[in-house]
């Protein structure tokens, strides 16, 4: 862990507050990222949201590394408007349990964020007003976004061209 | 009074108001919105998947199809974010037509916005216009990337070409004409009673509510947020150049008109800025596995042959970590969020759409308000729906 992780006074101040739940603090690029276990996400959002003014939820998103046991990493992009910084923490998802807490009730921008979460990575947010499909259509089948869904879509030739 | 009836109405997606193919079913009582419930997705191409499969280099046109009123916006995210995961630095002539580039887009884009708004509430000479004046910019495109709307003309560690002969002189005629053009939009908007009674008290967000939902950009500002990008976290140099970032007080539509108006002002003084700062220079970073070569050296050197091969064929290598850079689109705070194993393909391309977020709070914003306003409050959240669906 380098000097500015360490240095970081949202860094400092959740290990102090969830010693067990911060797994593994990240710089890379001059950014912090804080890997925390999934029970106490909703917790520490809302620490970071009250204590350390980390006010505008950017981004929620997944990230599917397929073959690794776990297997998806939700991704929370935060930003602090009164201190001008940002903090990105991920939670670990495993495969036989998509589930994680949902953060709409600490901030109401996760509403859509993670509806589209949902409906591209089958990751199910538990707690959430209204976690329906919302870039595909309802009966679609399977969630695009995992690395096993192929490119070109469900039951049709795989594409033999050149990708790239 | 007889008991409350609900009535369902569809609107869109082919609607003009909604300014693409958004829909929404809204239960009205009267005339009054009770419920909004907005569908979208109609326009998915899944960029993000696509990106996946395609090298550093290639993803780049997919972003021009994001935000197709800012094209060049996007494609600065982008190349900032590559730039930022690979730890380049870009030469400061480069920096500084990415900046002029990214104004004019601004121009464009809220040309566009107040067109649009301003016809949708009823003022068709607007939208004549601005339109006419964002032919300027459209023509400007061209010239500079050979398209009007798909330009990718930026690359990563620098821009594809320097710019044609006359480019300066057509900065500096923008510079010079636009103000004028935004007297008339005032003189015929600001003080015209039937915008004034639809817009000011209309869409009102507070500025906790906007923040809790997300809202960024102008629409942000409005609520009197003082908040921009360019200046609190600034990337290509922004921080060069001094420019006013306006706020609202109202946290209406009105207010945001009035913030989006201010802030084209403002785009032609950092343009003016930008101009009289542009020196010769090259335009590429000194990177030869990550930036095409010239083709003179492609003809004249095995080097540079080799190194075009390699570009062009399997792309570079990024180091393994993630990244997220945003810029301030003209639509608000456009991010990219980039995670590299390693190898010449992104392995996950996360953008994040300002007018996906944005139109989040169109449910909050819509409820108790007339039906007609809807339209108001849609054409001042200033949404495109190909980055909303992506």
């Amino acid at each position: 862990m380098s000097a500015i992780a360490e240095n970081n006074r949202a860094v400092i101040r959740l290990k102090e507050k969830f010693p067990s739940a911060v797994q593994d603090v990240k710089e890379f690029r001059d950014e912090v990222t804080v890997t925390v276990s999934k029970e106490n996400v909703v917790e520490i959002c809302r620490f970071l949201k009250t204590e350390l003014r980390y006010n505008l939820l950017t981004d929620v998103t997944a990230v599917d590394y397929l073959g690794k046991d776990p297997r998806f990493m939700v991704v929370y992009n935060l930003y602090s408007i009164p201190n001008k910084d940002r903090l990105r923490v991920k939670a670990a998802v495993g495969e036989d349990n998509t589930r994680i807490d949902s953060v709409v009730g600490v901030w109401n921008s996760a509403n859509w964020l993670e509806r589209e979460t949902f409906d591209l990575f089958g990751i199910t947010f538990v707690g959430h007003p209204d976690l329906r499909r919302i870039l595909m259509t309802d009966d679609w089948e399977g969630h695009p976004l995992r690395k096993d869904y192929p490119l070109q879509g469900p039951g049709r030739e795989p594409y033999k061209g050149r990708l790239s | 009074m007889a008991n409350k009836e609900i009535m369902t109405v569809n609107m869109g997606p082919q609607h003009p108001s909604t300014h693409g193919v958004l829909r929404l079913v809204i239960e009205l009582d009267g005339e009054v919105i009770e419920k909004i419930t907005p569908h979208i997705g109609y326009l998915h191409r899944g960029v993000e998947k696509l990106s996946e499969h395609r090298t550093y280099h290639q993803a780049m046109t997919l972003t021009d199809r994001l935000d197709y009123l800012a094209p060049m916006s996007n494609n600065l995210g982008y190349v900032l974010a590559v730039e930022k995961l690979l730890g380049l630095e870009v030469p400061e002539r480069a920096q500084t037509i990415r900046v002029i580039m990214a104004e004019l887009t601004r121009l464009k884009s809220h040309l566009v916005w107040l067109a649009c708004h301003a016809l949708d509430i009823g003022a068709m000479t607007v939208f004549l216009y601005c339109f006419r004046e964002r032919e300027q910019i459209m023509s400007m495109y061209e010239k500079l990337s050979g398209a009007r709307m798909t330009s990718s003309y930026f690359r990563v560690g620098g821009l594809s070409q320097d710019v044609y002969d006359g480019f300066e002189a057509d900065v500096r005629r923008v510079i010079d004409e636009f103000p004028g053009y935004f007297d008339v939009y005032e003189g015929l908007l600001t003080k015209n009673t039937i915008w004034l009674q639809r817009t000011i008290g209309n869409g009102v967000i507070s500025a906790e509510d906007a923040i809790d939902y997300g809202i960024t950009g102008p629409a942000l500002r409005g609520s009197g947020v003082d908040w921009d990008l360019r200046r609190d976290n600034p990337y290509s140099g922004y921080d060069k150049y001094s420019f006013k970032v306006p706020v609202g007080e109202k946290c209406d539509t009105f207010d945001r008109y009035k913030v989006r108006l201010v802030e084209m002002r403002e785009a032609i003084n950092i343009l003016r800025q930008a101009l009289d700062s542009l020196k010769p220079g090259p335009i590429l970073a000194d990177s030869p596995k990550v930036c095409y070569p010239p083709k003179e050296r492609v003809y004249n050197s095995i080097e540079g042959l080799i190194h075009h091969f390699k570009i062009a064929s399997e792309g570079f290598p990024a180091p393994e970590g993630e990244v997220y850079q945003s810029v301030e689109a003209p639509k608000g705070e456009l991010g990219y969020y980039l995670v590299s194993d390693g190898g010449t393909k992104p392995y996950r391309m996360r953008i994040r759409p300002p007018s996906f977020v944005n139109l989040g709070a169109i449910e909050k914003m819509g409820k108790g308000t007339m039906i007609a306003d809807l339209v108001a409050i849609i054409g001042t959240l200033d949404i495109v729906l190909g980055e909303i669906d992506r």
